[in-house]
């Protein structure tokens, strides 16, 4: 009798938490973004939608993600792997890749802007060095593309840590028995790379990945310190029009935008990734 | 470790009495959107409110925050903020929410305007500025032939602007388009009442087309930095720019700094006038504050003279009060104060007011302007387009919220119509 109900009791918390602080919240934001004096309604999508603002915010921010996933994927692997193959140091190493991890998002911006302004470090040392006459603005509304760089760097420097946190401790779970059998049949690093990481790595790959993109579309504070308005995105929108233009219900409208892209995503990636049930280690 | 755990029992120890002391004294809480950069905030501390006569604790935040606490206050019927401090446009949203002032028997200038179209006094003029026109003595030599820098009109900042692009290699003409720079209130005060004699009445008319196009002139000549610019004063110190258009407490560190090589100049004129726009800051009292008597001899304390020039010192916001200036203000306070006089003074003076009745949808009204600028200017669309389309935005507004019209706009019955 006790044995049955036991995993429901121990469950309770973390139910009734998820239900208080995320479902409840959840409808109340959804039923703002959908009702007007208590009747349901579709005219704040529709004033989300007509904004000029909307579009471009919504493709930069994917644009956004695009750029800055497969590059932290990429790194987050080679670096997982380096990581793991060192016999000394592996520790500080480690600690030394996660520490962006322990700064803000709004202080990686502010840090990343000190290089990129005008009378910042970037431009001190391009004009010492004699490649300019004259300080560069890097950030202004004319060069979107380089605000665009600057942001992606700013967050490959500050989120890929994240990930590869996340991966090494995916790694650390793959048996060496597969190793040294590849070994032996005298498989090349890559090959072992291909055919044994990386496949054995998929439910960490997920995770890092679902964690990744969800957090990629909710970016903020690096862009509005790096952009400010010359770059909008989802996020920086939903602030706006909650907080500038005191409108929760339209507000409410782009959380649920946000929303929607990362299930979506969400889902595409849990399906791509997915691991078969016989497969499973 | 036994040092370790005896850190630990004091510190527990320690927090234990702060919290203790701060429960037990019921400050003032005074909750502010103004004097928020750090220094401000502690001279008003320190200079301002110690003299209260009691504890106050003034906390300034930015607009939305200031807001959204307040509001969860009154939602909740039970509050802790016993004085706000803010700007007019921030009061607008909240008659219903602030009780009325008028016992106090004090009426700075302004004091209409703290009606906010009722019949009782909902919040008390406080302290008061404007913008103005500030410049490095540098640029003076590139001034056009025959201008004077006091009667400036907007065709010859334009011809300033561009001789000092063509002598430096750079733009020198600065405008603070920076996400928290007041570019709104220069469209609003400034260039629409300077070519239209209107805000909202003549938005999308063929005068404001020219404005739009003067203004994009004399963009071409600023300095492209400027949508990052949010306090005027920084990129004049630092000599990026040598003429800038700012609020008067956002070019004061210029002022102060480096009094003999800056100069404040009236805002430049156009077809219809020289417009220029006072702002007004004022103190209420909600009516969730815990201790009525304590706030309201607060607000009475922030209007008595000396309270006045403390706080021009702290904030370099004016007096609303007749106070005899000291001779030992602030360079700032000289420098500007002198500019502000030969603006009201001007023959062609065009004064407007801050947009009011607007309640919370002040901050869409600025909103549109700050559209408009970026689609024209920023990103080059068709003028007449954006005007066009922007125009239904604005007459939405007007119409949800029934605002009248305010100077330079002719009255309205009813809405202000745009037409």
């Amino acid at each position: 009798m006790e044995n049955k109900h036991l995993p429901y009791m121990l469950l309770l918390p973390a139910t009734i938490f998820l239900c208080v602080f995320f479902i409840y919240p959840f409808t109340l934001v959804a039923w703002e973004a959908f009702s007007k004096d208590g009747a349901f309604t579709m005219e704040h999508f529709q004033t989300m939608t007509s904004n000029w603002k909307f579009e471009i915010s919504f493709w930069n921010t994917l644009l956004l993600a695009a750029a800055v996933v497969p590059i932290q994927l990429a790194l987050s692997l080679l670096m997982a792997t380096m990581v793991s193959k060192m016999q000394k140091g592996r520790d500080i190493v480690l600690y030394i890749w996660t520490i962006p991890l322990g700064i803000s998002d709004l202080a990686a911006g502010i840090i990343w802007l000190a290089i990129f302004d005008q009378s910042g470090y970037l431009n001190s040392m391009l004009y010492g060095l004699g490649v300019i006459d004259q300080p560069e603005n890097f950030l202004s509304y004319q060069n979107k593309s380089t605000i665009f760089i600057a942001i992606v760097l700013a967050e490959i420097w500050r989120a890929t840590a994240i990930m590869l946190v996340i991966l090494v401790a995916g790694i650390g779970l793959i048996p060496k028995e597969y190793y040294e059998a590849a070994e032996v049949f005298g498989a090349s690093n890559w090959k072992r790379f291909t055919k044994i990481t990386l496949p054995m790595l998929k439910p960490s790959l997920q995770t890092a990945l679902v964690l990744r993109v969800i957090l990629a579309f909710e970016v903020f504070a690096v862009v509005a310190a790096l952009g400010g308005t010359n770059f909008p995105v989802l996020m920086g929108e939903t602030y706006n029009w909650q907080f500038e233009l005191q409108d929760g219900n339209v507000a409410a409208a782009y959380a649920l935008v946000i929303l929607a892209i990362s299930i979506v995503f969400t889902l595409v990636i849990l399906r791509v990734l997915r691991v078969p049930k016989g497969a499973q280690v | 470790m036994r040092e370790k755990l005896k850190l630990l029992k004091t510190t527990a120890l320690a927090l234990s009495v702060i919290a203790c002391a701060s429960m037990a004294k019921a400050d003032v809480l005074f909750w502010s959107t103004q004097a928020k950069p750090v220094e401000e905030t502690q001279a008003m501390r320190d200079q301002v409110l110690a003299g209260a006569g009691q504890e106050v604790d003034y906390q300034a935040s930015d607009g939305g925050p200031w807001l959204t606490r307040l509001q969860a206050e009154l939602t909740a019927g039970d509050g802790t903020i016993g004085v706000l401090g803010g700007l007019h446009g921030n009061f607008t949203s909240l008659p219903d929410d602030l009780v009325d002032l008028s016992a106090l028997g004090l009426k700075p200038t302004f004091s209409d305007l703290g009606m906010l179209g009722t019949s009782e006094q909902k919040y008390i003029p406080w302290m008061q500025a404007t913008y103005v026109m500030a410049a490095n003595k540098k640029a003076l030599e590139y001034l056009p032939d025959g201008a004077d820098v006091n009667a400036l009109t907007y065709d010859q900042l334009i011809e300033w602007s561009k001789n000092m692009a063509e002598a430096t290699g750079s733009p020198k003409f600065g405008f603070p388009a920076g996400p928290k720079g007041l570019k709104h209130r220069f469209f609003q005060g400034y260039l629409y009442p300077s070519y239209t004699d209107s805000v909202v009445r003549k938005f999308a008319s063929p005068e404001a087309e020219v404005a739009w196009e003067k203004f994009k002139e004399l963009w071409s000549y600023t300095n492209p930095g400027s949508t990052n610019f949010s306090f005027m004063q920084e990129q004049l110190l630092n000599e990026d720019v040598w003429v800038a258009f700012d609020h008067t407490a956002r070019l004061a560190d210029a002022f102060n700094q480096r009094p003999d090589d800056f100069i404040a100049f009236p805002a430049p004129a156009g077809p219809t006038g020289r417009g220029f726009m006072p702002v007004i800051a004022g103190v209420a009292v909600p009516k969730t504050a815990p201790d009525m008597d304590a706030a309201k001899e607060l607000v009475a304390y922030m209007l008595k003279p000396e309270t006045q020039i403390a706080t021009l010192r702290a904030t370099s916001f004016f007096p609303v009060v007749d106070v005899e200036l000291p001779d030992d203000m602030p360079a700032a306070v000289k420098i500007a104060g002198d500019a502000i006089a030969k603006m009201s003074a001007s023959p062609d003076a065009n004064p407007g007011l801050l947009p009011a009745g607007l309640g919370d949808q002040g901050g869409k009204f600025n909103q549109v302007f700050t559209d408009t600028f970026e689609r024209i200017v920023l990103a080059g669309q068709p003028v007449k387009d954006v005007l066009a389309d922007q125009k239904t935005i604005l007459a939405k507004i007007m119409n949800d919220t029934g605002a009248p019209c305010w100077a330079p706009d002719a009255p309205s019955e009813g809405a202000c119509p745009v037409e």
